[in-house]
């Protein structure tokens, strides 16, 4: 033990269907304990990969290696995985207690043990009474903590989850999301999760994943994508960014301007500058969500404030999204509401400050 | 409007009549007392069941349809089952050109096909059997086990069996525990049509048997040569009783068994 293993790496994985590649070399590892979120638009390869790791689908190229053991040409029913899918995918004809019973069945546990370990997933996924129904007795949400506890009594390798609470409505979606957590937590399971659900991606994962057209475009901590993105899709992917090509304009001191093709100028980092190596064109992304609208100019040093017009509102509740016109182009602005939101016309202040202002290197990705 | 309606309603009634009054008629003069098959009926006898009986060439013949039958139905079951799992869950080179040859001795004329396989047997060279008779009942009760397995195959999502070998079962296990359980009604339907098939089938059964086989059908097409005897009626009774009795019982005791697992459901 002591020392902490990857419980799932994939080295140079390619898929190919004919001439379509779906995945292309993919470099990944899935930590001991850790809950890995493979984030992703529909198409990117997400689905793909985990379909790879849970083998049901063939690998083209690379290698697979779970638990130190490379896996490629391992039949799916020899790989001790646990899987959850979308539609809970339980079995019709058998009762909650099969159901959970299937897995232990393969495993030559004892009739005494399998009815132990089926009570304890149930109470894991507290549902204790549900053992002598069918699955169609039960609500979505409920089938899914079955197929979870029917997944986690095997005491899987890892546990693969394939957009899980998709079929979820949205209040019972954020309940599953906080359990699937805290019993992942409890037993210390490598989970990977596919999801196109930013917030999901988001709330849950010790390590996000962001993929596009069968690449990964960033890994890391969920908050260190979300502040730092590496590329224009990353950001754009991640909430709503305004992403706008300038040049620096000064040598990459504490705060260090930028001037925005059409005139205006931001303020940014050196740690940003560092990011870009200190290129000269680069494209400023700033979050809809750290503009801060004011009807007066608070402008500091290490603010700019950009006079504009509030072109469309649109309510959230205890948000708001502006479309602002400023320094001649349109903004995308979310902002709390303070008792009420600015009306459509009205003159107003974008601040930004220097550390909002993420930079990305100025060639087209 | 509803004048429409009463008058399709009153074709409707009259094109049962023309289709169910014959059978009617054949089921009633079964009972009838007299040799001669006329109305109205003179006394309720039971006596032409009586002689079906002891006459040794309908019982033979009888126990030829029903072991036919059986056997159609088990092989024409079994193979059709698998290849409705190959066309749905598997993809191979040359797959829509063998789905649309087991299908085609639907589209073929009846006739054709046993003129067909009669000839490529005199091309073997070997002589008509029992076993030629099998082969030619199952090429044409297969597709429609394939056709109403292959239906329900491709509404048990594939994910349930993905589960299933994730939690270690094999392939082989997984197809005995989860895909089979779940198409079985339609196994049990296919199994039934090939059965009332083989049973009632006239024209692939008058080419292909040897000298001496009868099954019902051709039993009653020789017994007609002669004459119409009483008897034939009250075989042509006992034809549709069994025929139409079949798919009733077996519908029954389906429905009784999903309504014990119902019953089963609904105590917790």
């Amino acid at each position: 033990m002591g020392e902490r293993q990857n419980a799932v790496e994939m080295r140079n994985v390619v898929k190919r269907y004919g001439d379509f590649t779906a995945v292309k070399r993919m470099d990944l590892t899935v930590p001991d304990n850790s809950f890995v979120t493979f984030l992703g638009p529909s198409g990117c390869g997400k689905t793909t990969t985990l379909r790879m790791i849970a083998g049901l689908t063939d690998i083209t190229e690379g290698d697979l290696v779970i638990r130190d053991k490379r896996v490629n040409e391992l039949p799916i029913h020899k790989r001790n995985l646990g899987l959850v899918f979308q539609n809970y995918a339980l079995f019709p004809h058998k009762t909650i207690f099969d159901n959970i019973a299937f897995g232990l069945k393969y495993r030559k546990v004892s009739k005494a043990d399998i009815a132990q370990k089926v009570k304890n997933a149930l109470d894991l996924v507290q549902l204790p009474n549900v053992g002598d129904r069918y699955p169609n007795q039960l609500s979505g949400g409920q089938q899914q903590r079955i197929a979870l506890a029917r997944a986690i009594v095997i005491q899987p390798d890892v546990l693969l989850l394939d957009e899980p609470l998709s079929a979820l409505d949205a209040n019972l979606r954020e309940e599953m999301r906080v359990e699937l957590k805290r019993i992942q937590r409890e037993l210390g399971v490598a989970t990977v999760f596919v999801t196109h659900d930013q917030s999901e991606a988001l709330a849950m994962s010790d390590k996000l994943v962001v993929m596009n057209n069968g690449v990964v475009e960033q890994e890391g901590a969920p908050e260190e994508v979300y502040n730092n993105p590496v590329s224009a899709f990353v950001a754009d992917f991640l909430g709503h960014s305004n992403i706008i090509a300038g040049a620096l304009a000064g040598d990459g001191g504490e705060v260090t301007p930028v001037e925005l093709h059409g005139g205006q100028t931001l303020l940014t980092t050196a740690h940003q500058v560092s990011r870009v190596n200190n290129q000269q064109q680069v494209r400023a992304v700033i979050r809809a969500e750290k503009i801060a609208l004011s009807d007066q100019d608070n402008s500091s040093a290490d603010t700019v404030a950009i006079p504009g017009k509030v072109k469309t509102v649109d309510y959230l509740g205890q948000m708001a999204r502006y479309f602002v016109t400023a320094a001649g182009r349109d903004w995308q602005v979310i902002n709390p509401i303070d008792y009420r939101p600015f009306g459509e016309g009205a003159d107003i202040f974008m601040h930004i400050a220097a550390r909002n202002c993420v930079l990305l290197p100025g060639h087209a990705d | 409007m509803t004048n429409g309606w009463s008058w399709i309603r009153i074709a409707t009634i009259l094109v049962y009549l023309f289709l169910f009054a014959p059978v009617a008629v054949v089921i009633l003069l079964a009972f009838n007392a007299n040799q001669f098959g006329s109305f109205p009926i003179e006394g309720f006898s039971l006596r032409w069941f009586n002689s079906l009986l002891h006459n040794d060439a309908i019982v033979r013949a009888f126990k030829t349809s029903l072991l036919l039958g059986a056997l159609t139905s088990a092989i024409s079951t079994t193979i059709g089952t698998m290849a409705a799992v190959a066309m749905v869950r598997y993809d191979f080179p040359g797959k829509k050109a063998i789905s649309s040859l087991l299908i085609a001795p639907i589209l073929i004329p009846e006739v054709v096909l046993a003129v067909a396989l009669l000839l490529f047997l005199q091309f073997l060279e070997l002589p008509k059997s029992f076993g030629l008779l099998l082969m030619g009942h199952v090429v044409f009760t297969l597709p429609f086990v394939l056709l109403v397995v292959q239906a329900r195959l491709v509404s048990i999502r594939r994910d349930v069996e993905e589960a299933a070998m994730s939690l270690g079962a094999t392939p082989i296990q997984t197809f005995f525990e989860i895909t089979l359980p779940l198409m079985l009604p339609a196994v049990m339907a296919g199994m039934l049509f090939s059965f009332t098939i083989s049973f009632d089938d006239i024209t692939g059964t008058l080419f292909w048997k040897p000298g001496g086989v009868e099954t019902v059908p051709t039993q009653i097409f020789a017994m007609l040569r002669n004459s119409i005897s009483p008897e034939i009626n009250a075989l042509g009774a006992v034809m549709v009783i069994f025929t139409v009795a079949l798919p009733l019982i077996a519908t029954a005791i389906a429905r009784h068994m999903s309504a014990q697992r119902m019953k089963a459901k609904t105590q917790n």
